[in-house]
């Protein structure tokens, strides 16, 4: 099993409710995001195009963060999932300065490191990613690539996905389409 | 996410790093390696999940169904209801920030009794019965001195429904809306004068079905209505050919084949041309036009002479786009909308001429009642609870003879100005549910002359916006997750009752609506219209008369009716509801109270030397000003920023981030706000996102966040067929402050 996400950019319109909704869901500290929307405008007047994206952990295959982290906090889930093991972070913030994509915050009450688990507490009782559930315009779905029938590979064949940051490297899980 | 200039450093610090890292970065393969590194650590459940109540939604108009889950009497988390059509289980940021109100630390929690000067903002706390008393014995003076109808009631919402029943009994017709004057009134007018009928709310778009769609400054995606939402991305991702007119490049404008840049103002010149060119080169839907139309022959006289290339030069448009766009969307019909928009009282005397183009568009495409165009619901059954007949009561005092004959509603700045002149009869008492007038009303100096010229002003409000400075008497509400409401009426491809019923408790003495309205009914001998014990009861009773189970809906929060057609793919017979039955190309309405019968281009004053013209509209977090207070909300993409051209900004020395005032034609300054320079907007205009620049000190969040656009709108250009209140004249200068 892989668990990916492929976020369809011409269905999102970057209203953010996918970031409430994982606040809401995962109780993410006042001014720490799990998740975020970047909107990217290129061109001038009039011509112009915008990419929004709903971005978060990229749950990489080749994971800087994992092989970074001293303790064996951070640690790939059965399901290709990355994930931290809080009992074990001591808060040395290496894998937030491996992190590509500025994914990681450091709990400010409890002082370990946390990120988006792609809801796998939900995802283990059958329901979507908070995210996902949320999202007015379906532009979020979560799925295993290694199920070729599954939503997600066929979004993938359907068209050029893209990953953010590619040159880091770090074969991200998170994939935008349109 | 809070800033994006924020996120972007801290992705390049952490770029950075992250590419030295991968250099050691041991390889993995989780498909081979899975199972060992899975043993070594659990995932924590953060445990959100709670006892669910179903209900429904007022962070705005659209009332979506909600699902709230509580822990020990706290919500710890809104999902949209799957049960709901309005949602189909999802929801909007506001609704889903929904908890930021009913935890807001600055909501009215006891009623107050104003101490000061009218406007001082100072207050003593009172009891229910003192407060309630108060208001009760000054309305009956008020009643014997000019009689009931002084009494005006402004009102937004679902929950308003108990006041204005109160109002009627009283005996006054003054109830008035912003919602109409201010907002929808003229697209309302317009579609009532050419169908018969309005798109109503929500709008009856069949926009999953459709082929074309076309946007006339509708930013579907910055508003946040949750269905349209949805429905609209379906039609994205079904690859709708989607046009979008806007002078700023919005969120849908980045999604459209056609994206047409207009000069403000111009949106009625281009419309004409468009329909010169489905007419004339005779592509319009010939049979529909001929069994439901009148007036096709005088509509196409009246189009010949705008012709695509005069448009362009009135738009700053390129004909051969004009003319390109109108045969897509004639290709596509009936399954084509030109979308009616919602917020319409833009240039005044052009509002219903506007409107009633886009609806004749829509007519000659046979969009009206086809599957793909408008959808034609049916409204579920809704027995009232049996009360007795209201009083008779005098005309509302808004309008003088001969003032906006085909106003639907009262106009708000029309009892606004019978209470600064006492004509035709004072006005002497407003009562004000949830509608913050100072920033939803403009010509803001006019307002508060009223309210310095009334006996007695009541608000009922969840926080203390600024209208609330100015009452004699503040009354704290529960917010819809803490209230039963009337039972709501839900119109959709499939329709039915919905519920509004407690979450939680209110916050201190906060009350139900229905609550206050029943003690003031009753401590004013008017118990006779509130005769049920509590608001169970009288819900109880309506369900058993509209044969609706009520347990059904506490559990459920909407009963659906059964299906029926909807358009006339699905067996609907369709029939225009105008007197004449067919559709209105030429209103013989509108000629024989003297208005052009067919829509007119006025060019609306150009923005002077060293002046923008300033638009306003809506972020996705926002709902009106209503919205700026909850922490929840506080935690995304603040909308406090005005958008200038990035060409304009260099012009002016001003760079994106910085912080400027706006000051506007009648040298009315702004708070200060920071710009937001980008090539995604004309030249000619600025942009700033309605509801910010609060000045209340009680909302302690919003307060002083952001530019109040309102406050720069000083004046209003009024539309002669119904009286809206055209706001989009109103220019500003951008000013660096040091």
């Amino acid at each position: 099993m892989r668990r990916v996400m492929v976020v369809d950019t011409s269905r999102c319109v970057g209203c953010e409710a996918c970031v409430l909704a994982c606040k809401n869901e995962n109780r993410v500290p006042s001014g720490k995001y799990r998740d975020w929307v970047v909107q990217e405008s290129r061109g001038e007047f009039p011509n112009l195009s915008l990419e929004i994206r709903s971005e978060r952990c990229n749950h990489c295959s080749d994971a800087h963060c994992v092989s970074n982290c001293p303790t064996g906090s951070s640690w790939y889930r059965y399901d290709g999932t990355v994930q931290i093991e809080r009992s074990k972070c001591t808060g040395c913030k290496a894998c937030i300065a491996s992190c590509p994509y500025g994914a990681r915050y450091v709990n400010p009450q409890e002082g370990f490191v946390d990120k988006c688990t792609l809801c796998v507490h939900r995802l283990d009782r059958g329901q979507p990613t908070a995210c996902q559930e949320v999202c007015p315009t379906s532009a979020i779905v979560v799925g295993d690539a290694d199920d070729p029938r599954s939503e997600v590979s066929v979004m993938l064949r359907r068209g050029t996905a893209h990953v953010v940051s590619p040159e880091a490297a770090t074969k991200p899980n998170v994939f935008y389409v349109r | 996410m809070g800033s994006p200039l924020h996120l972007s450093r801290r992705r390049m610090l952490a770029l950075g790093a992250g590419t030295l890292a991968a250099t050691t970065a041991a390889r993995f393969n989780p498909l081979l390696d899975a199972e060992s590194q899975a043993s070594s650590g659990s995932v924590t459940d953060p445990g959100t999940d709670g006892r669910i109540v179903r209900s429904a939604c007022e962070i705005c108009f659209w009332k979506c169904g909600i699902q709230a889950h509580v822990q020990e009497g706290r919500i710890t988390k809104i999902q949209g209801s799957p049960l709901h059509p309005l949602s189909n289980g999802k929801l909007c940021p506001r609704g889903t920030g929904g908890a930021g109100l009913a935890y807001d630390p600055d909501r009215l929690v006891r009623p107050l009794l104003r101490v000061g000067e009218r406007g001082s903002d100072s207050f003593k706390p009172v009891s229910w019965d003192d407060a309630l008393g108060h208001i009760a014995s000054k309305l009956e003076d008020l009643k014997k001195k000019y009689g009931p109808e002084t009494l005006a009631l402004f009102n937004h919402g679902a929950g308003a429904s108990w006041f204005v029943h109160l109002a009627k009994a009283f005996g006054t017709k003054n109830i008035v809306a912003p919602s109409f004057a201010q907002c929808r009134g003229p697209r309302d007018v317009a579609f009532d004068l050419t169908f018969g009928a309005e798109p109503g709310s929500p709008e009856v778009l069949d926009l999953r079905n459709s082929r074309c769609l076309v946007l006339i400054g509708s930013h579907i995606g910055e508003n946040m209505h949750n269905t349209q939402v949805q429905d609209f991305a379906q039609f994205v991702a079904n690859d709708g050919d989607l046009i979008v007119v806007d002078p700023r490049h919005s969120i849908a404008a980045s999604k459209a084949r056609s994206w047409l840049p207009i000069r403000p103002g111009a949106d009625t010149a281009l419309l004409l041309a468009w329909i010169h060119v489905v007419v004339h080169e005779g592509r319009y839907q010939r049979e529909y036009v001929e069994r439901y139309a009148s007036g096709l022959d005088e509509l196409k006289a009246h189009v010949a002479p705008f012709s695509p290339e005069w448009a362009a030069a009135e738009t700053g448009l390129d004909a051969a786009v004009l003319r390109d766009t109108a045969r897509r969307m004639a290709g596509a019909a009936p399954a084509v909308v030109i979308h009616p928009g919602r917020h319409a009282s833009w240039y005044g005397p052009d509002d219903t001429h506007r409107s009633r183009a886009i609806a004749i568009l829509n007519a000659l495409l046979g969009s009206w009642g086809h599957r793909g165009g408008f959808f034609q619901p049916t409204a579920p059954k809704m027995a009232p609870y049996p009360t007795p007949p209201y009083p008779t009561a005098k005309p509302p005092a808004d309008r003088l003879p001969g003032e906006a004959p085909f106003a639907l509603e009262p106009l708000t700045q029309g009892v606004r100005r019978a209470t600064i002149d006492g004509n035709p009869y004072p006005v002497k008492a407003w009562i004000v549910y949830g509608t913050n007038l100072i920033q939803s009303l403009p010509q803001r100096a006019e307002t508060i002359k009223a309210l310095q010229a009334l006996e007695l002003l009541v608000v009922v409000d969840v926080i203390p916006a600024e209208i609330a400075a100015y009452a004699d008497v503040v009354l704290p509400e529960a917010s819809y997750l803490e209230r039963y409401d009337d039972l709501l009426k839900v119109s959709w491809r499939r329709s039915g009752v919905a519920l509004r019923q407690p979450v939680i408790d209110p916050p201190g003495e906060a009350k139900p609506g229905w609550w206050i309205a029943r003690e003031l009914a009753h401590k004013m001998n008017l118990g006779q219209y509130f005769p049920w014990k509590d608001v169970e009861e009288y819900l109880r009773e309506r369900c058993v008369k509209s044969g609706l189970d009520f347990d059904q809906l506490k559990r459920d929060g909407i009963v659906l009716s059964p299906e029926k057609p909807i358009t006339v793919e699905d067996g609907l017979a369709l029939q225009i509801a105008t007197e004449s039955g067919r559709i209105q190309l030429s209103s013989e309405k509108l000629q024989k109270a003297g208005f052009d019968a067919m829509p007119v281009y006025r060019r609306p004053a150009q923005p002077p030397a060293g002046y923008f013209r300033l638009l306003y509209g809506r972020a996705p977090a926002q709902t009106f000003g209503r919205t700026s207070n909850n922490r929840l909300l506080g935690e995304l993409t603040h909308g406090d920023r005005v958008w200038l051209n990035a060409k304009a900004a260099a012009d002016l020395g001003v760079k994106d981030g910085d912080t400027v005032v706006l000051v506007n034609q009648d040298g009315v300054k702004s708070n200060p706000v920071r710009v937001k320079a980008t090539e995604r907007i004309r030249g000619d205009c600025v942009y700033l996102p309605h509801g910010w620049g609060h000045t209340s000190r009680g909302l302690t969040y919003a307060c002083g966040k952001g530019a109040d656009d309102s406050a720069l709108v000083t004046r209003a250009e009024v539309d002669p067929v119904m009286g809206g209140t055209g706001m989009r004249v109103n220019f500003v200068a951008v000013r660096k402050e040091a």
